[in-house]
């Protein structure tokens, strides 16, 4: 059999692999099956490459494939807290191969493009570079190595699409006139520029929303690649991966509550500036000792425990772990209520749960926990805020109106941790902090859970 | 095998379908380990990269050999690392077997 063919075997196996992988990636059962066949595939692909008769110097693929070894492997085993930025340089990793080929290609083509393949390749580079720029600032501001707050300023929205529309006309021009090479670092650099611009206005908790976002555009671009390559593999992977991340950015916009063309268009952030110089609310609320919270739990039959960033912040998890535990041993039944967009990216409380030992069946998502709350005893918030604002409810002219929030306020108690009665991240006061079912037990998340755990063995000697 | 610009869309558009419907039915609970798998599964895209770094090119060859070599690094850190804290996230997931006092 000739060597193309047996290429072109590795990539159908590889392309059967990857969708079965995503398949057995549906049920916690299968997951791992999941991952074991993308790395058959995987490596069934990368052989077959090797393979090609056209390939006549190895030394520098064998140098880069262990170069990438050495770098992907710690990469691979950073702490789960650290999960939304090193999937943020993930994607800026991505991108930056795409962009890479494409430049190269576009090289060694010029000037004898034809029209579309110099349109997918300027799709392929365009997107590639702002989401290559885009990433690294996503993934500077998780890590804390950028100011978070974000930067907004006037006619920021005309500024940036502005800027991707001199891209896009500049495309235009080399469709048209591939001969104009001298062009093309534009479609480079300005792409560059416009995906640092896109992510100054992100605070912390669009992060969710811009992360799947920018995983959309990486496969994209990806998909674009294999359209110049004229590669199916890479055409499918890419496809496999866009559909990944546009299906998690309109859960996260839905979640939210902003329209995807809202979203599409970066114009995140926009709305929180006026909410926060609302009038200050002067109204009393109860708080509670760690004893007092204790006696509650411990008479409680059913809990439901609704974490938040604010947890991982505290590093909270395992204590929280603690208190399932104590009160499971009890006969409490013990529940947790996961909102789409609780921590920095899709699926990140359920992680930090998971590796804190506690059961999956026990994380419940919002549409399958909020039948719950009008049975629940006590709704525990650890370290969340808007996510359970009843006036995303009730309230028409509160700026997260219509967001579809956890109904904490139908338990019969609510008990919230919180460090002080500070604003959440949008700005906006939380009326359930001032109803006469709510305590709250001030204080940072992990001393105060550990205290409430300290309290619940003692009681139970 | 060379495809024509039909072909291709063709392609693309089954796959997005396929991709949706397969994407659409993975639990909430996984989203995380999703993005990270479907990243590494993206990094495909290095084969791309190996055979531009590796094929003879009579004009350009300095500047793909550059470009590609740096390709394939960056791909090949999303594949190992991509799968590695995918299997390691998925592993942390565990059922309430049964209770011990």
């Amino acid at each position: 059999m000739p060597t193309e063919n047996i290429i072109e075997i590795t990539y159908l196996l590889a392309t059967a692999l990857f969708i079965l992988s995503l398949k057995w990636l549906s049920t916690p059962a299968t997951a791992r099956r999941g991952v074991f066949a993308g790395e058959i595939g995987m490596l069934l692909a990368v052989a077959g490459t090797l393979l090609y008769h056209g390939i006549v110097e190895y030394k520098w693929i064998v140098i880069a494939l262990v170069l990438g070894t050495i770098i992907g492997v710690p990469l691979g085993e950073v702490a789960m807290t650290a999960v939304p930025q090193r999937t943020a340089l993930s994607h800026a990793f991505g991108a930056l191969c795409v962009t890479l080929v494409g430049t190269a290609e576009f090289y060694l083509r010029a000037p004898n493009v034809p029209p579309f393949m110099m349109a997918v390749l300027s799709m392929e580079v365009i997107l590639g570079s702002l989401t290559f720029t885009g990433s690294l600032m996503a993934a500077g501001k998780l890590q804390e190595i950028l100011p978070q707050r974000p930067i907004t300023y006037k006619g920021q929205n005309f500024v940036n699409l502005g800027l991707l529309g001199v891209a896009i006309a500049v495309a235009g021009v080399l469709v048209a006139h591939p001969e104009k090479m001298q062009l093309f670092p534009a479609i480079v650099g300005i792409p560059l520029v416009f995906g640092v611009m896109m992510i100054i206005p992100i605070g912390g908790a669009d992060m969710p929303t811009v992360i799947s976002l920018l995983n959309s555009y990486a496969g994209l671009s990806a998909a674009a690649m294999g359209f110049v390559l004229q590669s199916k593999l890479l055409i499918i992977a890419g496809a496999l991966d866009g559909a990944s991340g546009f299906i998690l950015s309109v859960n996260m916009s839905k979640a939210m509550n902003r329209s995807f063309t809202n979203v599409l268009f970066g114009a995140f952030g926009q709305e929180q500036a006026g909410a926060a110089a609302g009038a200050k609310e002067t109204r009393s609320v109860r708080s509670a000792s760690p004893e007092e919270a204790a006696g509650i739990l411990a008479a409680a039959n059913k809990v439901v425990v609704v974490p938040g960033y604010g947890m991982a912040v505290a590093q909270a998890q395992h204590k929280v772990r603690e208190l399932y535990d104590a009160l499971t041993k009890r006969g409490i039944d013990v529940k947790f209520g996961i909102h789409p967009v609780a921590g920095r990216m899709p699926g990140h409380m359920n992680v930090l749960l998971a590796e804190a030992d506690i059961p999956y069946d026990k994380l419940l998502d919002m549409d399958e926990i909020n039948g719950e709350f009008p049975q629940t005893d006590v709704a525990l918030v650890i370290g969340a805020n808007d996510v359970t604002n009843p006036a995303a409810r009730s309230d028409p002219s509160s700026p997260i109106y219509g967001m579809p929030i956890l109904d904490v306020d139908k338990a019969r108690t609510v008990m919230v941790i919180k460090r002080s009665m500070g604003a959440g991240f949008a700005g906006i006061e939380n009326p359930l902090y001032y109803l006469d079912k709510t305590l709250m037990l001030f204080g940072d998340a992990k001393n105060f859970v550990g205290a409430i755990v300290r309290e619940l063995a003692g009681g139970h000697e | 095998m060379k495809l024509d610009l039909l072909t291709s869309l063709y392609v693309f558009m089954l796959a997005a379908f396929i991709g949706f419907e397969v994407i659409r039915r993975v639990s909430p609970l996984l989203h995380t380990p999703l993005m990270s798998l479907t990243n590494a599964l993206d990094a495909i895209a290095v084969v791309g990269a190996i055979i531009l770094a590796g094929e003879y090119h009579e004009h350009g060859a300095l500047l793909a050999k550059i470009l590609g070599t740096i390709a394939i690094v960056a791909a090949t850190s999303n594949i190992v690392g991509g799968f590695l804290i995918t299997d390691r996230m998925l592993r942390m997931f565990k059922a309430s077997g049964p209770k011990k006092p």
